[in-house]
């Protein structure tokens, strides 16, 4: 798992898309930042953080979409599920890879906590929930893109499907609104986007982080069954 | 070392493999032969584990790979028909993680990748990045990669495919090493290979198995007749009416002009008759001396088309 894992890691960065994504998403959360600190809004981390979610819809697919993707294309996903690794091994360093890089972009974005600590004196306690709701929201979207990305071997189709997962995933709740009774509790109760304003607002509900924790475990668990199944397709 | 019965892969109506049985005793070194598309290389990756048979069991050093893939893939190195490497990688940095996915342990790894390094002659290359290599050293790394951690069978799909033919004998040379050490399944749609190479061969056609044997007694099974090369000094037309009057000789062609009223010729005779006699003393008799006279084996390449072509009639 850990060679996959460091292998993985470093290609990203031996590449310019990590650089890239990076970049482009402290561009942005930084832009929002200041907006937040220009119009004086309270609870700018949280709000940044809110923002930053919506980033990721677009950031999270970019990312994954070679993670399993290119080893099909170039053949090395032979060189790996012929070693002696389990396949739920690979994808967990498949996974952790991506997650590793995933945190790295977060902290970096830790610096607008800092700057209004140092200058201010923000709410530490909802800094924290915002951040931890943030990690864990991240582990489900990498999860499904990761599932995304091992559905095809080419990476811009599996950048359009991780996109689409995410965009479902993150309007699901509207769909709510078109349904009552037993459907609309579903849908709510699966709705990934309220449980994560329940984070923004400071509030930590255990069944919320088990959620999200579930949903990443699902995504992996599907992906390491595509993985299997393909071994056993007849056609 | 390897037992393989009654193996079967459909691809929805197609068999890709269709009922095949055989062995491969620890040491040897077994030659895959078949023309494109007969199967060779959907075998090799059931062999490997990478992808599942539709029927049929495999037993690797008496593990099965259903029941106990672990065991079987600890035990087998593979070099697929691409080699599969990580083109951002040094050569270095991808033996280094492919040692790491074997879980070879490090300190026998820093021994052993030295030697592997050496063997394949990729030492000089090792801090360059994969995707700048030749495809012969492309190769070269591939096969590094089966060899790690010292697996007691190397399965090699087509390993001299796109070489230069110094790198082919190269290549040809390691494999024969290697087999010293290892058991080796080797496919290749070359001929010649199988016989400097191999010690065994299984003849694939359309998924099955149309021959096995060393690749002597294949050349001697299949000649119904014997075939010499001659040369001869004489006028052509002469000649050819003298030694076609011979009982036995069944076939004459002229295969080279080496000048005037010099020529080789290819005859085909009855393989119990002894046509070299009577040859002689009838182109002694005309004056026309023999300058050359050697026996032609039927190469693997005849026997190739002749069991695959033979196949192929019996299915119409």
């Amino acid at each position: 798992m850990f060679a996959v894992l460091k292998r993985d890691f470093k290609s990203y960065f031996n590449s310019p898309i990590a650089y890239v994504l990076i970049g482009l998403f402290m561009f942005l959360s930084s832009y929002f930042f200041n907006s937040y600190l220009s119009y004086g809004v309270s609870d700018i981390t949280s709000n940044v953080v809110s923002d930053m979610s919506f980033l990721l819809l677009f950031v999270i697919p970019i990312l994954t979409m070679k993670s399993m993707a290119e080893d099909k294309k170039n053949g090395t996903e032979v060189l790996l599920l012929t070693s002696p690794a389990r396949i739920t091994e690979i994808v967990m360093g498949k996974f952790l890879a991506l997650y590793c890089v995933f945190l790295i972009m977060t902290g970096f974005t830790l610096i607008f906590p800092i700057i209004l600590t140092v200058f201010g004196d923000p709410d530490l306690a909802l800094i924290f929930s915002s951040y931890l709701g943030f990690v864990l929201y991240g582990a489900v979207f990498v999860a499904v893109g990761l599932f995304a990305s091992s559905l095809t071997e080419n990476q811009i189709v599996a950048a359009i499907i991780g996109f689409v997962g995410l965009f479902a995933l993150y309007t699901i709740r509207y769909l709510a609104s078109y349904f009552s009774g037993f459907l609309y509790d579903v849908f709510t109760w699966l709705s990934i986007a309220d449980r994560y304003n329940d984070f923004m607002n400071g509030i930590i509900d255990i069944s919320s982080v088990i959620f999200m924790i579930s949903l990443a475990a699902i995504f992996i668990y599907l992906t390491v069954r595509v993985v299997e199944r393909k071994r056993w397709s007849q056609g | 070392m390897i037992e393989i019965q009654n193996l079967t892969k459909e691809y929805g109506k197609i068999k890709a493999v269709d009922n095949i049985s055989f062995s491969v005793e620890k040491g040897e070194i077994l030659g895959f032969l078949g023309p494109n598309g007969a199967g060779k290389s959907t075998t090799m990756n059931i062999l490997t584990g990478y992808i599942s048979s539709t029927s049929g069991t495999i037993k690797v050093a008496g593990h099965d790979i259903l029941e106990n893939p672990v065991e079987v893939k600890k035990r087998i190195g593979y070099l697929p028909e691409q080699p599969p490497l990580y083109l951002d990688m040094t050569v270095d940095e991808y033996l280094n993680f492919c040692a790491q996915l074997k879980s070879v342990p490090a300190k026998r790894w820093r021994s052993e990748k030295k030697d592997i390094m050496e063997l394949v002659k990729i030492s000089h290359v090792s801090h360059r990045l994969i995707k700048n290599l030749s495809k012969g050293y492309k190769q070269r790394v591939g096969l590094a990669q089966a060899l790690i951690g010292t697996p007691d069978v190397l399965i090699l799909d087509e390993p001299t495919v796109g070489l230069d033919p110094k790198q082919i004998i190269e290549i040809r040379k390691l494999i024969k090493a290697l087999g010293k050490n290892h058991t080796i399944i080797l496919s290749t749609h070359i001929l010649p290979e199988v016989s400097a190479v191999c010690d065994r061969v299984v003849i694939i056609n359309k998924g099955r198995i149309a021959a096995i044997d060393t690749p002597d007694n294949l050349s001697k099974m299949l000649s119904d007749f014997s075939r010499f090369s001659v040369t001869i000094a004489g006028p052509e037309n002469k000649v050819r009416n003298a030694l076609s009057d011979i009982y036995g000789v069944k076939y004459l062609e002229v295969s080279n002009r080496i000048k005037d009223d010099e020529y080789s010729y290819i005859i085909e005779a009855d393989k119990d008759v002894d046509v070299r006699k009577p040859m002689f003393n009838r182109l002694a008799q005309l004056g026309f001396p023999i300058l050359e006279l050697k026996s032609l084996n039927l190469s693997l390449e005849e026997i190739f088309i002749q069991l695959t072509t033979t196949e192929e009639m019996e299915v119409q």
